[in-house]
């Protein structure tokens, strides 16, 4: 404080010989002017700092336009670095398959030879992330009814907290509980039992004794979006007005029609943008489905058999890639991969946009 | 056909806050009956006491014993019973913004399994008509959502939505203060064709309207009914000084 002072009475001497002949003009019948306050001497030496505030406001500026810089420059190396994948297959690398010249058996990932697909990746992503939308949709959405209608008040902030916990942990864990509990599990107990009953279907083959693959993959993926699914479809479910509960309440309904009709109705945009940032992380996810997918590029019918997703073969194979080709197919999947995240999550982003913000969304 | 209440000795909380105390009094079958009084002196937790809405927040307590017709809604029947012979209208319009204006009306017959559709058609149709709005809606009952519509239209949607149950009471909290004059004069001549049919209880802060629409008032405040009489004798002797304090503008 006391170093401060002299710079003030320092100050004062411009100010108090520029004062009086600006008074004077503006107000000649004015009474004299007092002395101005110290603080107000302080404050009038202060100058209005437009250059100070023009930088920030660029600096700003450049912050918010770094992250545009980034996805461009991202994507950019993406595309550049998968030109020889695609100069080589075009198109065809997402749909083709080849012919193995050994066993004549159908191949779509074939570094040997350096021929490659993306269909087995692309198929086990979406059947993985189908699978795990499957299964936590309908438990996140329970989990945020009981949240927001029925919880006890006492008991919501640290069940909401939980929850949202399950967000923070690292999916190598996940991978790990995966791989030791959850597969074990699977092979012990569920799968012999959903083959017994459902083995009909076709989907469920007692063909993989591993107890990996694409369902295992599925829950472990249920697990990992249930809270944010959950949490935005509670966020999206108290941004209905309650006089929408009251309306359906003063019709004689029971609490279940009322959160029918009342919320989940209303909420419903939002709660499928919820669904769709979960499918997004669903999508991209890698390290925990890496560790109980299997990691073999064929495509099967069975849920119980072993496979590979997009972010799973990229990590498994990036840092031993038998040459320029392998690589660049990698990189290509990778691009694909990216695009589709962020189309998928701009799309869910907007209609939970479109809910939380404004009034309930129309749709008529 | 409307039927008449009988409370007698309720009292409401919320929490530790005793909103309604000791409240007695005959509200007649097929009449409009208005509720008045300063904000905070219990009126809208009165009428939400009468269809059991007042329970629905966790932290509400209620004691007394409220007779609908023959039915002694706290003790012989659950709170979805009481609701359906009881219609209530707020005091913000508060349509389905997700369904159309058809579905809006229907809302109430179809949440309780109604699927006659035929005559779910005639039901809406009527339930506009009783709440005047039928004329303006009538081309676009499946086209256009509850909440496309102007305030006094939705309101009065929200009328008719009550309506379609065919309740026996007809609940008002303070059904017009939030709409123009216009659509405010259009809800008390509803309001008046209506108690032909129900039994009307409208709670509102608006004295000339409590005057123009309901042959019985009753004055709150803090939480008591100071005074219960005929409109008439209400406005113009009342028995309590309060009463007439309030309504000669000296407080509220």
């Amino acid at each position: 404080m006391s170093a401060n002072l002299p710079e003030i009475r320092a100050r004062q001497i411009p100010v108090q010989k520029l004062k009086p002949p600006a008074a004077q003009k503006s107000a000649p019948s004015m009474p004299p002017t007092p002395e101005p306050s110290p603080v107000r001497r302080f404050l009038l030496a202060r100058g209005n700092s437009a250059l100070a505030d023009r930088g920030f406001h660029w600096l700003m500026v450049l912050c918010a336009l770094s992250i545009f810089g980034i996805v461009a420059l991202i994507l950019w190396q993406l595309i550049l670095r998968s030109q020889l994948s695609w100069h080589a297959f075009g198109f065809r690398f997402f749909y083709q398959s080849f012919t193995d010249p050994d066993s004549g058996r159908k191949m779509y990932w074939d570094p040997v030879n350096s021929q490659f697909s993306a269909v087995p990746f692309i198929y086990g992503t979406l059947l993985s992330s189908f699978l795990a939308l499957l299964l936590a949709v309908p438990l996140a959405i329970g989990v945020a009814v009981f949240l927001t209608e029925m919880c006890p008040r006492a008991l919501r902030g640290s069940l909401a907290f939980l929850t949202e916990l399950l967000a923070a942990i690292p999916s190598v864990i996940y991978g790990f509980w995966g791989f030791f509990v959850l597969v074990p599990l699977l092979r012990e107990h569920v799968n012999p039992l959903l083959v017994q009953w459902l083995g009909w279907t076709g989907l469920f083959n007692n063909d993989n004794p591993t107890g990996l693959g694409f369902l295992a993959a599925g829950v472990i993926l249920a697990i990992m979006i249930l809270p944010i699914i959950s949490s935005l479809t509670r966020e999206v479910m108290t941004a209905v007005p309650h006089s929408q509960r009251e309306a359906v309440l003063a019709l004689g309904a029971t609490r279940w029609e009322m959160i029918r009709m009342g919320v989940l109705r209303n909420a419903r945009i939002g709660i499928v943008g919820a669904i769709i940032l979960g499918l997004g992380r669903a999508l991209g996810e890698t390290m925990a489905v890496t560790m109980v997918i299997g990691n073999t590029p064929e495509i099967h019918r069975s849920l119980l058999s072993n496979g590979s997703s997009m972010a799973a073969v990229i990590a498994t194979q990036f840092t031993e890639a038998v040459g320029d080709m392998h690589l660049s197919a990698l990189i290509e999947l990778g691009l694909a991969l990216f695009i589709v995240t962020i189309i998928v999550n701009a799309f869910a982003q907007l209609l939970v946009w479109a809910v939380t913000r404004g009034a309930p969304v129309q749709t008529h | 056909m409307g039927v008449g209440i009988e409370v007698t000795n309720l009292n409401a909380w919320y929490g530790a806050n005793h909103t309604l105390q000791d409240i007695n009094l005959n509200i007649p079958a097929n009449h409009a009956t208005a509720l008045i009084g300063p904000s905070g002196c219990g009126k809208s937790t009165f009428v939400r006491c009468l269809n059991r809405m007042h329970e629905t927040n966790p932290i509400a307590r209620v004691t007394g014993s409220v007779r609908i017709g023959d039915l002694d809604i706290y003790a012989e029947a659950k709170p979805v019973e009481i609701r359906r012979r009881v219609g209530m209208v707020f005091q913000r319009p508060n349509p389905f913004p997700t369904m159309s204006i058809y579905d809006n009306v229907a809302a109430g017959l179809k949440l309780n399994g109604y699927k006659n559709r035929r005559s779910l058609d005639e039901i809406v149709e009527n339930s506009l008509k009783n709440s005047a709005l039928w004329d303006e809606v009538k081309d676009d009952l499946k086209k256009k959502s509850g909440a496309s519509l102007s305030g006094g239209q939705q309101q009065r949607l929200c009328i008719a939505r009550a309506l379609a149950v065919d309740p026996e009471v007809l609940l008002m909290d303070e059904p017009a203060s939030a709409l123009d004059p216009v659509s405010t004069s259009k809800i008390e001549d509803l309001i008046f064709q209506l108690k032909a049919q129900y039994t009307i209880v409208i709670v509102t802060h608006n004295m000339q309207q409590a005057a123009r629409v309901a042959e019985k008032t009753g004055f709150f405040l803090n939480g008591r009914m100071v005074e219960f009489d005929s409109t008439h004798k209400i406005f113009t002797n009342p028995s309590d000084k309060r009463t007439e304090d309030y309504i000669t503008g000296r407080f509220g």
